[in-house]
């Protein structure tokens, strides 16, 4: 009896815990989105922010967002993909590869700011690149980079060991087993665990406060030639992105509109981030189905 | 097979823009200088890095725009980052501008004799006081009390029997340092808020009775009801008792150069000095022209008649 | 795997047939240089990172002789010569860690609590429908975390407190809130891993459900979930924006919770731009991202001592 009745108490604890937090999370999400989409047309997408008249829209940090995204990922992908090749297949067990577990480690625990302090100290002054797209994306490749790593070695630790040692056994050098069998094998993880990284780095914004700047200069967007300071495509130019925008025109905005700019900023925001979520879900899912249904 | 040699490509291409980044960055900021002095005839061309005070970040962005209007091939990146980044990145050479809002001489850590000043506009600034606290004009010494924290309740100074909320403005920044200097002679206020923008501090204001916070002219406007400009020692808070000095709480915006402006610098500078701009994109912003002012003031603080 | 994998592998092994054994050795030779750079570069990145920052932290101690206690323990920040000169970054260290703690107060328990209904109680509907969508809340950006508390959690304090709304209770609950996905997921991941065997044991011998959970899955989980709630905490610590949002980042000690307070990583956001470089009140800043630094390392070296007791 006694038992019962506190199994049922602690039931229904468990049950107003989910409840709780299931409730914030949902209000969360709803308030973004419906307060955010009103504010979404195409105009708002597709104009320039004002820093003092109302109206302004959010075209040049959407492409910032992407650009420094893209940049992020040319960087961080290859070195962390070839990062976590070295952990999963060349580290021996020993002083060095503890090193590097500890290195990737701090890495992904470094808080955001402090990694656009080390951006804002090497890339933007001593580099002397200045606020600009590239000195934002190497210091989010700083941040990216341990992930990639983790999903790479998680990846290609995954594959069964089988299928290494039959290529081993057919004279493969060991390098060329990595390229021909492990990589190809590894790729729908590694895949889905970029574009999740993807997802953070787009909502990323205190690495960028002190690296890639808080404005954007006039873009001409016919303009593609990435050396010509009007293009948006050149990366020495300072660049806000969207979230970026989102924190200053609540801290330091002076436009009557703030809160629909913030408001609607935050639900593209959001949307992007859904979006690189469920594809990387369902690609996941579908290699996994074709995989598993071949087996 | 395919798939890790584009991998492989792509690392190449990482460390080919990594270089790139080396050089470019060097590259751009030589060509900065030099694509000014081209420009010798009219329309000027070449491009020019103006960033800092956020406060004048509008002004300078409207300015540059309509600048670009008459100089389509002059290119001008307005950046923010708060006047000591303004300040140090002038002084660095980054930025070819530097705005701030307080004299290079009052910081440290800034050679000030390397860099010209040119004070393109006047800022006037006052308390900015929610409308239930039932004050409107303080005495001096008063507002002193009310911003060190020697008085906590309004109904001390002539108000509303309502506590004081006190939203101040971050160490270093340039509302914070001249309000301090000409508002409270001094004195460093109590602990309160502290936020850096001044939309933000006029809605707390609004929002917040017995709040008090400090705000240029710019930021009152009829439909805030609940934000009150507050006079000081009777003289009204208005461009017109600043331009002659009688009331004290104003500052210079200034664009900082290193060494004198050529080229496109020289260019953009007369221009913001020029009529078009102090007479109309001035005022329209809720500055006060430089060139109307009947005092002037030095590095010290001290203010002498023109 | 696929035949795709197949075909290709047995592609490359004809061709390596074909090809001299030396530019097997050499191709081999490159691969190795290039994966042991990549590994290299990690390594140099760390120790630049924490080189770099630390030699920058340091030069107040060193170049302007502050003085290290007064630095930690100093009540009054007032580095930019207003008055006297003071730096006493301890209300911001206070800032840090209470804001951290509450949060973790509040969404340790919300969160693990949570975990067990989704690994326990509605198994299916828990890992099939919930775990997703709190995963990819994970993902949601800081700012937008920080928009809604100055929107929604702020005015709400106003109303129903003495305050102003900014305050430390605010900048608790917008942290907690966005750590609570980031630790219900990770519980939910250690809990999964306990073997059904000692689960169906413990229901064997009679056990009701709750006498499980408390009894051997609670203990079996222990370390992990206190990992999860560590590395909570360690985002909250290092959260900037979202905090500087909505505490209100007043210099002095909080007195309640609804007061205004400050954090380490909200004063550096809110005053990096307004200081030059090399001066004081800048390379004071650079300090108090030392202590981020410093901090983020403990909280590795508490997750590492966890997980070793995890083993014996």
């Amino acid at each position: 009896m006694n038992r019962r009745i506190s199994n049922n108490i602690a039931t229904s604890v468990f049950i107003l815990c989910a409840v709780v937090m299931i409730a914030t999370l949902v209000y969360l999400l709803g308030y973004i989105l419906t307060n955010g989409f009103a504010e979404i047309d195409w105009s708002f997408l597709s104009s320039n922010s004002s820093s003092f008249q109302e109206g302004g829209g959010i075209k040049n940090q959407l492409w910032n967002s992407f650009y420094i995204l893209m940049m992020t990922m040319l960087f961080s992908v290859p070195l962390g993909v070839l990062g976590g090749i070295y952990l999963a297949e060349y580290s021996k067990p020993g002083k060095i590869t503890n090193v590097i577990r500890t290195s990737v480690e701090v890495l992904s625990s470094l808080p955001s700011i402090v990694v656009g302090m080390f951006g804002l100290l090497v890339f933007v002054q001593y580099m002397g690149l200045g606020y600009s797209i590239i000195a934002g994306a190497l210091a989010l490749t700083v941040f990216n980079l341990p992930v990639i790593v983790r999903v790479t070695e998680d990846s290609i630790r995954s594959i069964p060991l089988k299928q290494k040692n039959a290529s081993l056994a057919l004279g493969i050098t060991h390098w060329h087993t990595v390229k021909t069998v492990l990589v190809p094998a590894a790729f729908p993880g590694i895949l889905t665990g970029v574009i999740l990284s993807a997802g953070r780095v787009f909502g990323e914004a205190a690495a960028l406060l002190f690296t890639a700047g808080l404005s954007t200069p006039n873009l001409n967007f016919t303009n593609w030639n990435p050396f010509e300071s009007t293009s948006p495509l050149n990366p020495f130019r300072s660049a806000e992105t969207l979230s970026v925008h989102i924190w200053k025109v609540n801290s330091q905005g002076i436009m009557p509109d703030v809160l629909e700019i913030a408001n609607g900023s935050a639900a593209v925001l959001i949307i992007f981030v859904l979006i690189f979520n469920l594809s990387a879900r369902i690609i996941g899912g579908v290699i996994f189905a074709k995989i598993s249904g071949k087996k | 097979m395919k798939k890790f040699k584009s991998l492989a490509i792509m690392f190449t291409f990482v460390l080919v823009m990594g270089v790139l980044a080396a050089c470019g960055g060097g590259n751009d900021n030589s060509s900065n200088g030099n694509g000014g002095e081209e420009g010798s005839s009219e329309a000027v061309s070449g491009s020019i890095i103006v960033g800092g005070s956020s406060a004048l970040q509008p002004l300078a962005a409207a300015a540059v725009e309509q600048f670009q209007q008459n100089n389509p091939d002059a290119q001008i990146d307005v950046q923010g980052g708060g006047s000591g980044t303004g300040l140090s990145e002038v002084a660095a050479g980054n930025f070819d501008i530097g705005n701030a809002d307080y004299f290079a001489e009052s910081k440290e850590g800034i050679e000030a004799s390397e860099l010209v000043d040119h004070k393109v506009a006047v800022v006037g600034m006052t308390a900015a006081v929610n409308a239930e606290a039932g004050v409107t004009d303080i005495s001096k010494e008063d507002l002193i009390k009310v911003f060190t924290g020697e008085v906590t309740n309004w109904k001390d100074v002539g108000g509303e029997d309502m506590e004081i909320q006190l939203v101040n403005r971050p160490d270093g920044s340039g509302t914070r340092a001249t309000f301090n200097e000409f508002g409270l002679d001094g004195a460093t206020p109590a602990e309160g808020i502290t936020e850096d923008s001044s939309n933000t501090v006029k809605k707390i204001v609004n929002d917040t009775p017995g709040a008090v916070g400090y705000l240029a002219f710019s930021y009152f406007d009829d439909s805030d009801s609940n934000v009150k400009k507050m006079a000081i020692d009777g003289v009204e808070a208005t461009d017109e008792n600043v331009k002659t000095g009688d009331f004290p709480i104003w500052a210079y915006e200034h664009m900082y150069t290193k060494g004198e402006p050529e080229g496109l610098e020289k260019a953009f500078l007369d221009y913001m000095m020029s009529d078009e701009i102090q007479t109309s994109l001035v005022p329209e912003q809720g500055y006060i022209a430089a060139s109307e002012m009947k005092v002037e003031r030095d590095a010290e603080g001290n203010q002498s008649d023109l | 795997m696929s035949n795709s994998n197949y075909s290709s592998t047995s592609s490359s092994t004809h061709r390596l047939i074909k090809n001299k054994n030396g530019s097997v050795k050499r191709n081999e030779l490159r691969g190795k240089v290039v994966v042991y750079s990549c590994a290299v570069l990690i390594i140099i990145a760390t120790i630049a990172i924490t080189l770099f920052l630390t030699i920058k932290g340091l030069q107040s101690f060193i170049v302007n002789g502050v003085n290290v206690g007064e630095f930690l323990t100093g009540l009054t920040w007032s580095p930019s010569g207003e008055g006297d000169v003071a730096y006493g970054a301890f209300p911001f260290i206070f800032g840090s860690f209470s804001v951290t703690f509450l949060a973790a107060l509040f969404a340790a328990p919300l969160g693990i609590g949570s975990a067990i209904f989704m690994t326990e109680i509605a198994k299916t509907w828990g890992q099939k429908v919930l775990q997703p969508v709190i995963e990819i809340l994970v993902g949601i950006p800081s700012v937008v975390y920080g928009l809604i508390g100055l929107t929604v959690i702020v005015p709400l304090i106003r109303e129903h407190s003495s305050g102003i709304g900014f305050s430390l209770l605010a900048g608790m609950i917008v942290v907690g809130v966005m750590i609570l996905p980031t630790v219900t997921s990770i519980s939910a991941d250690a809990l999964k891993s306990i073997p059904q065997d000692i689960k169906d044991a413990s229901y064997g011998l009679g056990a009701t459900r709750w006498q499980t959970i408390y009894k051997v899955i609670l203990p079996a989980a222990m370390p992990s979930l206190a990992t999860a709630v560590v590395l909570g905490m360690a985002r909250a610590f290092g959260e900037a924006l979202a905090v500087q949002m909505v505490i209100g980042n007043s210099k002095a000690l909080p007195e309640s919770i609804t007061d205004q307070a400050a954090t380490l990583t909200s004063i550096i956001t809110l005053s990096m731009g307004h200081t030059t470089y090399g001066s004081l009140h800048n390379n004071l800043l650079w300090s108090l991202g030392l202590i981020l630094l410093v901090m983020s390392y403990v909280f590795i070296i508490i997750i590492r001592f966890i997980s070793s007791r995890r083993k014996v």
